[in-house]
């Protein structure tokens, strides 16, 4: 059978999924924690508590100010001994709350058995208002909140849930070992958000190097109305949306607007599974599978761990930080983002840490384009990457823009492609954010 | 670990293609073209080819190091390409003198002047063909015969091509008739046992060169497919119109440098459009103004003049035909 993938571009690098047969294991929980209260798209949270405060594992924080916000909770016990700015994964200062661990206490609402809770008894308010509560937010990478996210604009209506089990990055594992651990908490976490969205019908699309999870879920499917697995071809950036949505549906979201234009709400299965824990079990989101791989690490493998616990313990988890090490990225290697410090702590949307060894470091030398066009074979979006990069280097921001550069998912096929080695989405993000500036200016 | 980590934005892996893998690429995809004209041609084939190549590296390392004052970058191997096609472009017995004058002309002209690899607008070993016709028209337009000269450098047997028989004899007003039994047969063209430049002579050994190309995702197959099914069909018409004034459709493939423009000079991936539709809209233009040309204009072959023409149109094909975008339309069900 020919398996279903999007159309345009599109590339394959290595898979490299090293850490694939690891199952997960949970981590030692730190000495301290570092919870950043924006840990999301949107406004940061509001503190609730002050230094000295006592506080138990599960305790709401700091509360989302805004709609487009999220709660943040403890993700230990013990004593607040900061509020202040502590560098993230961005590297820049931003408001955090360190917490001081004692003990391992939970707050009594959490339901800390095991067994999978199958039976929803929430209604679809109930549930959207537990999952904002709960703070959950994509763990995908994005990181929106899932509150949000779940509501249906006016005027517009849900026919389809997807969840997103692609894990299309190289390296990254963690999705992949939650549906084949955690299937039926999975499925039960999908069925919750097919009834907030009002749909009967979801698709969770999984990519065929990823045989046994596609079999796994497609058992378990036949206990759950309404649930198909979707297998899919191998190719990058399957994961984003719009690619998705193309791939499994073969729907295709307009430029500019969100996938509920095609009847579709995008969820990962990180989120899914998030989403079960929140409403079945009362839990908040404070604790995540992060894979931590790399070609030169010790034991590549998936963790389970506390929100704000530094990448650095993590890093000695897997047996230590390699001494080739030049490059510490925070996701995988296509669009992941380079670490300055190896201290800063785990964040909601941090779905692995990849090591790379010196020579794999640095970029390939910049020569002459060659006008192969190999960037616009490459690009899932249909752009023309080479023009969008010279028009950025030229500043002609009108002109990147009626190339629709506000269309780029930042998936990186172009740079990956490109036989000169050039910076083409260097030059993308450049023109991306200046048209930005630009259109924002215009709505004033 | 070091304290100091790498920061750069994202991707942090790179493809395994490369300028120098492409471009050698190329060249090991015309090997077998090379061995069937030294085969046919022999010696002075293979020292005409060594004189280009020569040239064109030894000019294009000249002019970076002394007048664009820049980093040579012989190894990216693409002035061996030039100088390759280049040679596959003219008479094996052209003298050296002018493959040197060529050469130059090719790489510090049509090339370097740009601002060197990938600026360019023209093909350069096309220039350098049709400046050489210009210059030194009876040199460029004797063709020594295949095997009978092969080590013969001087007072070779000349003879013309195909396409000059045919165009000359329509032009006396002999039939069609008498003159096709003056060209070599349709199986020997197809190997190469025929007169004309190093590279027109075998399309097996390019349309080989051309799939290895394929196979190796140097080039895709859009403008040699376009190029190559407009001038069949375009030429069938013609032959179908009037079997008598026009020759079948299977002599225009096989004879003159169809095969060698459409695989290895119209794919020249600087001087050619940047996508899919673009390409095929290229290959159309080059077959249309190829047959032109060798019906109704002055010279014999037109395939070097007809991709010259179409790389000048570059630039408004990439304005009319740009990749097709995610999310114009919009289609449910």
């Amino acid at each position: 059978m020919l398996l279903k993938t999007f159309t345009r571009g599109g590339v394959h690098p290595e898979e490299n999924k090293r850490s694939s047969g690891s199952p997960i294991r949970r981590v030692a929980i730190p000495k301290t924690v570092t919870v950043p209260l924006a840990q999301h798209i949107g406004a940061p949270a509001d503190p609730l508590v002050a230094k000295g405060d006592k506080v138990k594992a599960g305790q709401l924080i700091a509360r989302g100010q805004s709609f487009i916000s999220a709660n943040v909770h403890a993700p230990v016990s013990g004593t607040v001994t900061k509020i202040d700015d502590f560098p993230d994964s961005s590297g820049y200062r931003k408001k955090a709350i360190q917490i001081e661990t004692e003990g391992d206490e939970w707050i009594e609402t959490i339901d800390r058995d095991s067994a999978v809770d199958l039976q929803i008894k929430l209604t679809k308010e109930e549930i959207l208002a537990r999952i904002q509560e709960m703070g959950i937010v994509g763990m995908g990478g994005a990181t929106f909140p899932t509150h949000v996210k779940m509501m249906v604009p006016q005027g517009k209506k849900a026919e389809f849930l997807v969840i997103n089990g692609v894990e299309c990055e190289p390296y990254l594992t963690s999705d992949h070992r939650l549906m084949l651990e955690r299937g039926e908490e999975l499925m039960t976490g999908t069925r919750i958000l097919m009834m907030a969205l009002g749909v009967d019908k979801a698709y969770i699309g999984i990519e065929n190097n990823k045989a046994d999870a596609i079999e796994h879920l497609t058992g378990l499917s036949k206990k759950f109305a309404g649930i198909t697995v979707v297998p899919l071809k191998v190719k990058y950036p399957q994961g984003g949306e719009k690619q998705l949505i193309k791939a499994i549906l073969n729907r295709e979201v307009p430029s500019g607007k969100l996938p509920i234009e095609t009847g579709c709400v995008v969820q990962n299965v990180g989120t899914a599974v998030a989403v079960y824990e929140a409403v079945q079990k009362n839990k908040p989101l404070i604790e995540r599978v992060v894979t931590v791989t790399g070609k030169s690490v010790k034991d590549p493998c998936n963790l389970l761990v506390r929100i704000g616990t530094p990448v650095s313990l993590l890093l000695e988890e897997a047996g230590g930080i390699p001494d080739d090490t030049r490059k510490v990225i925070n996701g995988g290697p296509m669009m992941g983002k380079a670490l300055g410090m190896v201290e800063v702590p785990v964040v909601k949307g941090m779905s692995g840490i990849t090591v790379m060894p010196g020579k794999e470091a640095n970029r390939p030398k910049v020569h002459n384009c060659i006008r192969c066009a190999r960037c616009t074979f490459a690009c899932p979006m249909g752009l023309a990457p080479y023009l969008i990069a010279q028009m950025a280097e030229a500043h002609l921001e009108e002109s990147a823009e009626a190339e629709r550069v506000m269309d780029c998912i930042e998936c990186g096929s172009c740079s990956f492609v490109c036989p000169s080695g050039r910076p083409l989405l260097d030059n993308i993000r450049v023109a991306k954010s200046k048209v930005g500036q630009l259109i924002r200016s215009r709505a004033k | 670990m070091a304290n100091l980590l790498t920061i750069s934005g994202s991707p942090h892996v790179h493809g395994d293609q490369s300028i120098r893998k492409i471009m050698w690429g190329v060249v090991a995809a015309l090997v077998p073209a090379l061995l069937v004209s030294f085969w046919y041609f022999g010696i002075g084939a293979f020292i005409i080819t060594a004189v280009a190549v020569l040239s064109c590296m030894v000019t294009e390392y000249l002019v970076q190091k002394y007048i664009l004052k820049g980093q040579p970058s012989l190894s990216d191997g693409s002035a061996v390409i030039t100088g390759l096609l280049l040679a596959m472009n003219v008479p094996s017995n052209l003298p050296w003198w002018m493959m040197v004058i060529g050469s130059v002309v090719t790489i510090a002209v049509a090339k370097m002047s740009f601002g060197g690899l990938g600026k360019n607008p023209f093909n350069p070993a096309l220039i350098g063909r049709v400046f050489l016709l210009i210059s030194f028209p009876v040199a460029m337009t004797s063709w020594p015969l295949p095997i009978q000269n092969r080590w013969v450098l001087t007072d070779v047997v000349t003879g013309p091509t195909s396409l000059g028989v045919i165009k000359e004899g329509l032009d006396k007003g002999e039939s069609l008739g008498s003159l096709i039994s003056k060209v070599p047969s349709y199986a020997e063209m197809l190997i190469g046992n025929m007169g004309g430049s190093l590279g027109e002579v075998s399309a097996l050994a390019i349309l080989l060169g051309g799939l290895y190309m394929i196979f190796r995702r140097i080039i895709t197959w859009h403008i040699p497919v376009s190029y190559i099914l407009t001038v069949f069909l375009f030429t069938g018409i013609l032959y179908l119109v009037d079997p008598a004034k026009f020759i079948d459709p299977l002599f225009h493939l096989l004879a003159g440098g169809l095969m060698l423009g459409a695989v290895f000079m119209a794919t020249d991936m600087v001087t050619s459009p940047m996508s899919k539709n673009g390409m095929l809209v290229f290959g159309l233009g080059c077959g249309i103004l190829t047959v032109l040309i060798r019906v109704w204009g002055a010279y014999p072959e037109g395939v070097s003049f007809a991709i010259l023409i179409m790389n000048a149109f570059v630039p408004l094909i990439n304005k009319g035909f740009k990749p097709s975008k995610f999310g114009k339309e919009v289609k449910h069900g």
